[in-house]
């Protein structure tokens, strides 16, 4: 069996990360990806779908189900261990930090399953990054919003222009060690309070 | 010249037994060891057993046959590990669904019926169904190396049931279980509070057994640590158990249990009903739903004495392992069974006081 025959099971409740992997996985040159997204009855699907390496997101509740896997008076006939090389620590520990672990087949040699931890390894820090950057442009388009609206409100009552009522509020902001979103909300909620 | 509190991150999950972590930091008594805690809410045990090997727990909420596990090399990163304090006793109990609660009934058990009559009926009931060849029910528990898969293997055997032949015993994870009884996919589980009488109240199953009575005084959840960090910083860990013990004799006052219900009610601790974990705290369940509660004194505890990680719990973890087939061939691992239990660490930490602001 060729590295790339390897059968890979994807656990993971997220559906854009998953598919971030599996993607990844393929480009790598692995044709036996299988993503699993529902969560009933795993271990069946696992029993089934037979893989040699198995991985799971960290937040998924369901990482217990597969430590079942991993005994000795087992369910599977194929023993499952986690991660292949106990001895790299390094590995094992930027895989828990990166939020993942791999189950592996017993017996399969570690420089078979290196490249498909590494691979998810990558992936998974990938999409964590993605996620942040997502945040904070959602963050972003949130202030933009709202900085528009308190505009709007200062032009109106104190009949300024667009970039004067922008000055104001970033002067403001200045002097009262705020961030400008912090400045433009207050515009907004005074100006509810005001209203009759 | 004193420096400010130490941090120590503390995994948990969201279950009754976490109390005595949640009371050293909110009611202050890490505080006054000079600690400050960061409780991380996890999603699973296996998480919680990787995140303290790897570094990023300091202790946490464990299953007392996890440590004995990882540390006798039969677990899976099997970094060794140590108790110096436990978290208390029992809490678990036996739930099964309404329509294996009716066979069971019909064999014989009753509401509030002792663990080994509610045994025997459904090994009744078991082998009325072998004899019609219908499949062996399904159990879950919520971890290979825990109380509650012993528990269950021994209450299942009481009843003249082989539990990895007459049964199909399979994990899954705590907030899924009541749903998996809805949907048939189960027919009972061992679990600690409050998902039984979440069951219960949710209408899908009868609290069959309790494990105080399948074991009396059961031992349960550990204070878990790498042994090598509690080598290397037996401060911290001296500090950490006494705020352990101070915050389980608070715990263990009758006329704290509502705040403590209050606390643990929070959604970012256990985040169930107040009532539902003010009724475990009391031992006065509800077996089933229209059904007045019951009192169980024994069923859980909390106290000084509970915060004791005896070499006697150890032992039975490690018999248990031995006699459901864990332990592979027939290695002699008692004694490092025995030596992930430190009760001379708990001991040593209340003989010696805190030294104000640990002095460099």
């Amino acid at each position: 069996m060729t590295e790339t025959a390897l059968r890979v099971l994807i656990v993971d409740q997220n559906v854009v990360r998953a598919s971030i992997l599996e993607e990844g996985l393929r480009e790598a040159g692995y044709r036996g990806v299988i993503v699993v997204r529902d969560m009933q009855n795993l271990l069946r699907r696992i029993l089934d779908e037979e893989p040699d390496v198995i991985l799971i997101d960290l937040e998924n509740p369901n990482r217990d189900v597969l430590e079942q896997m991993c005994q000795v008076s087992r369910v599977v006939s194929r023993p499952v261990a986690m991660f292949v090389d106990r001895s790299d620590a390094g590995m094992i520990e930027s895989a828990i930090d990166a939020g993942v672990g791999a189950y592996v087949v017993d017996g399969l040699r570690k420089e078979r399953v290196k490249a498909i931890v590494e691979t998810t390894i990558s992936r998974f820090r990938a999409f964590s990054r993605l996620r942040t950057e997502l945040d904070e442009t959602r963050q972003q388009l949130a202030d933009r919003k709202l900085i528009d609206r308190a505009k709007g409100i200062l032009m109106r009552e104190r009949r300024i222009d667009e970039e004067q009522a922008y000055q104001l509020m970033r002067r403001t902001a200045m002097s009262e060690n705020l961030r400008l979103s912090e400045v433009a909300g207050a515009v907004i909620t005074a100006q509810g309070l005001l209203k009759p | 010249m004193s420096a400010g509190p130490v941090e120590m991150r503390i995994g948990f999950l969201p279950l009754l037994d976490s109390a005595v972590l949640v009371v050293a930091h909110e009611k202050g008594f890490a505080h006054e060891q000079g600690l400050s805690l960061r409780l991380h809410r996890e999603t699973s045990w296996a998480n919680i057993r990787d995140r303290v090997a790897v570094g990023h727990f300091e202790a946490a909420h464990m299953l007392g046959p996890m440590v004995v596990a990882e540390s006798i090399g039969i677990g899976q990163l099997n970094v060794p590990l140590v108790a110096p304090a436990a978290l208390g006793h029992g809490g678990n109990a036996i739930t099964v669904s309404l329509d294996m609660w009716r066979e069971m009934r019909h064999e014989g058990a009753q509401l509030g019926g002792g663990a080994a009559a509610q045994a025997a009926a459904l090994g009744r009931v078991i082998r009325k169904r072998e004899q019609v060849r219908a499949a062996p029910p399904t159990f879950a528990m919520v971890f290979p190396y825990s109380c509650h898969n012993y528990q269950l293997r021994d209450w299942l055997t009481a009843g003249g049931v082989d539990p990895d032949v007459q049964a199909r015993l399979i994990v899954l994870p705590p907030p899924l279980l009541v749903d998996a009884l809805r949907t048939g996919q189960i027919d009972g589980f061992c679990v600690g509070e409050p998902w039984n009488s979440l069951a219960v109240e949710a209408g899908l199953g009868v609290i069959a057994a309790l494990a105080s009575d399948i074991w009396p005084d059961p031992p349960e959840k550990v204070l878990g640590m790498r042994a090598e960090y509690a080598r290397l910083h037996p401060e911290q860990v001296a500090a950490l158990v006494r705020s352990v013990v101070h915050a389980a004799e608070w715990a263990a006052q009758p006329e704290n249990r509502v705040e403590l219900a209050q606390l643990l009610a929070e959604p970012r601790y256990v985040g169930a009903p107040e009532g539902v974990l003010r009724a475990a705290l009391d031992g006065s369940l509800r077996l089933a739903r229209g059904h007045g509660p019951v009192e169980r004194e024994g069923f859980f505890r909390l106290g000084a004495d509970t915060t004791i990680p005896e070499l006697a719990h150890a032992r039975r973890f490690h018999d248990c392992m031995r006699r459901w087939q864990q332990i592979p061939g027939t290695n002699d691992l008692e004694l490092q069974a025995l030596a992930s239990f430190r009760p001379d660490l708990r001991q040593a930490a209340l003989a010696s006081t805190r030294k104000r602001g640990y002095e460099a």
